[in-house]
């Protein structure tokens, strides 16, 4: 049971992270809120699919093409729309989640509303405590974990990072001192998408493949940047965690725990958030 | 004598108020169109259509009321619906309270919810506020997932009382119920409560300083939209006879929302103009159903990418122009205003 709860959060909880920080970073440096960004989760799972069974393509090669289309998507949908509309913050809201819904319907075209799976990478399990763990699970927690020391390093160490850090603080001082803001925004949105896409590719094996699997991702995605408080890396990683914990532990020690599980997290958002408005480590962005 | 006179300046009003514009022309006519058509063309399934058409127009204009006036962005308005139906099941099952009882009653249980999900989110501001809220109906879907007993699970509550027996008489009672609600939200729009909506939209700092209580006005937008939004719930529980989990569904919020930018925020009439436009376009669409969803987010993109203010403001733009020095409106062809004489070719 506890081992249970552990894999779960950790393998939730990496994922969830994954998403948030894209999800984050695309707010800080673009204030755009991006509805349709577990969209590109979706669809990456989709090309990966597509790619193993029409295309008889290696599994690897797959990813790498789903991560390269869906980066590409979305930059595409940011150029051709998004940025038109930017100005209007509601504007965006739901020309993203038109976005996502046109995704969605053009999947059920294509492939139809039914339950897909694709094969796992790594097969073989191990028993640890008397729980079998999946060579897939372990894989896919390890890829976790490197992408997110990889955007750390990005943020953190390298001269882009230091631009999108400060044009999420403050764009128009960033833009002041010679960083190109709209060229920023662009590739942070190459980057949030392409980590959303990567999410999608590494997990996919664990999970079926549906054209409605980006809304229950996208809520609690959202749940987390909220807590988490938006813009914040760190907040949103430990966010996370909170959130796979505990749906993790509703699942495993509620009855009809898996119907509670997204109550329960998003009532401890509401709550967290009627102590803490901003979220748990959130900037207040009250002066733009 | 009086009643001559009432007659008089109604003749004058129609003369020279109304007969001049052509957007209050368009109004009378649409309601009008409503009130007479199932004498005209009385076909089940096409007065089934404009209910539902009815339905959904109150709901959008709830919500334009609140997100659109009040800036409360509120990205989980199928809360309201969804309470709504639920309640006046629970109310006409349970406690066999008929439509004419439950239908109010649930409203009043969605107000309940509207100061429920209010109190907390007074304190959260826009883009926080938008997040939160799409979390309320979910977690509701979940406790009724979780209680099938009482709330019939993922199939919903079935049997509820009809009505009324016929669909004539269904239709006239959703539509005029419509129609009163919206002229109640849009007189309350342009009274003075609407300004200090608006105000709390644009500005919330400087309406706490010059002496309002922003607190009470956002609550009270969230009760009233609440009470409107909840009618429409028990209104569409009873006409469909079912209450279920896909009333509270996000994508009910979202369609509700896609309604509101097609007809333009911040206009009650645009919201329900957009349903009455769209809906029925959908129902025609029904022919092939896998393409309904992509058309509706399509136009919605298209919508917001040329008309960002609404296809119906768009429209009235055009067809109707605002005098710059007197600011009375002009039908488009006038070349001077009406009444400071103003001409319009100099801007």
């Amino acid at each position: 049971m506890v081992v249970d709860i552990i894999i779960s959060t950790l393998i939730n909880g990496s994922i969830y992270s994954i998403l948030a920080i894209g999800f984050s970073l695309v707010f800080g440096v673009a204030r755009i809120i991006n509805i349709a960004h577990t969209a590109f989760y979706m669809l990456a799972a989709f090309c990966i699919y597509a790619g193993t069974n029409s295309f008889g393509l290696h599994p690897v090669l797959a990813m790498g093409a789903a991560i390269i289309f869906v980066t590409i998507l979305g930059l595409a949908s940011y150029k051709l729309i998004i940025e038109k509309i930017r100005v209007h913050p509601a504007a965006t809201i739901i020309a993203t989640i038109a976005l996502a819904m046109i995704f969605q319907e053009i999947m059920i075209l294509n492939f139809g509303a039914e339950f897909l799976s694709v094969p796992v990478l790594v097969e073989g399990f191990t028993v640890v405590f008397g729980v079998k763990i999946t060579y897939q699970q372990v894989f896919t927690f390890i890829f976790m974990v490197i992408l997110l020391i990889s955007v750390w390093f990005l943020l953190m160490k390298t001269k882009l990072g230091l631009a999108i850090r400060a044009t999420a603080q403050d764009r128009e001082t960033a833009n002041l001192m010679g960083m190109n803001e709209s060229m920023i925004a662009l590739v942070t949105i190459g980057i949030s998408v392409g980590f959303a896409g990567f999410a999608g590719a590494i997990v996919i094996p664990l999970t079926v493949i549906h054209p409605h699997m980006w809304l229950s991702p996208l809520i609690i995605m959202m749940a987390v940047v909220v807590l988490g408080g938006l813009g914040s890396i760190k907040g949103s990683i430990i966010g996370a965690f909170i959130m796979g914990l505990t749906e993790a532990i509703i699942v495993f020690l509620l009855p009809m725990g898996s119907f509670l599980k997204g109550s329960v997290a998003l009532t401890i958002l509401i709550i967290v958030l009627i102590i803490k408005p901003e979220g748990l480590f959130g900037v207040s962005i009250e002066g733009e | 004598m009086s009643i001559l006179v009432y007659l008089r300046r109604l003749f004058v009003t129609i003369k020279e108020e109304i007969i001049i514009l052509p957007t209050k022309v368009i109004t009378i006519l649409f309601i009008l169109f409503l009130l007479v058509l199932p004498v005209i063309l009385p076909d089940s399934y096409l007065m089934r259509v404009l209910i539902l058409a009815a339905i959904f127009a109150m709901l959008t204009a709830s919500w334009d009321f609140l997100s659109g006036f009040a800036g409360q962005l509120n990205f989980g308005h199928a809360l309201f619906f969804g309470v709504g139906a639920y309640s006046s099941a629970l109310f006409n099952l349970l406690l066999k309270i008929p439509p004419a009882g439950s239908i109010p009653l649930s409203g009043l249980v969605a107000v309940l919810a509207g100061l429920i999900i209010g109190f907390p989110c007074l304190r959260l501001k826009g883009i926080y506020l938008a997040l939160t809220t799409i979390a309320f109906p979910i977690i509701l879907t979940g406790v009724v997932n979780a209680l099938p007993g009482i709330t019939g699970g993922e199939l919903g509550l079935s049997g509820l009382d009809k009505l009324t027996g016929s669909r004539i008489g269904d239709y006239y009672i959703v539509t005029l119920l419509m129609l009163g609600s919206c002229t109640v939200m849009y007189k309350l729009t342009q009274s003075n409560v609407g300004i200090i909506f608006h105000a709390i939209r644009e500005d919330e700092v400087s309406l706490k300083v010059s002496g309002i209580n922003t607190t009470k006005y956002k609550l009270l937008a969230f009760c009233l939209s609440g009470l409107f939004a909840g009618i429409a719930g028990g209104v569409y529980a009873h006409f469909m006879r079912i209450a279920g989990p896909s009333t509270l569904s996000v994508s009910t919020s979202f369609t509700i929302i896609i309604y509101a930018v097609f007809g333009g925020v911040c206009t009650i009439y645009g919201s329900v103009a957009a349903v009455y436009i769209l809906f029925p376009l959908m129902e025609v669409f029904q022919l092939l159903p896998q393409f309904r969803t992509l058309f509706f987010a399509a136009i919605v993109l298209i919508i917001l990418l040329y008309m960002p203010s609404g296809f119906i403001q768009w429209i009235i733009d055009k067809i109707e122009k605002t005098c710059s020095r007197c600011g009375h409106k002009n039908h488009a062809l006038r070349k001077i205003c009406r009444f400071c004489e103003r001409p319009f070719k100099y801007y």
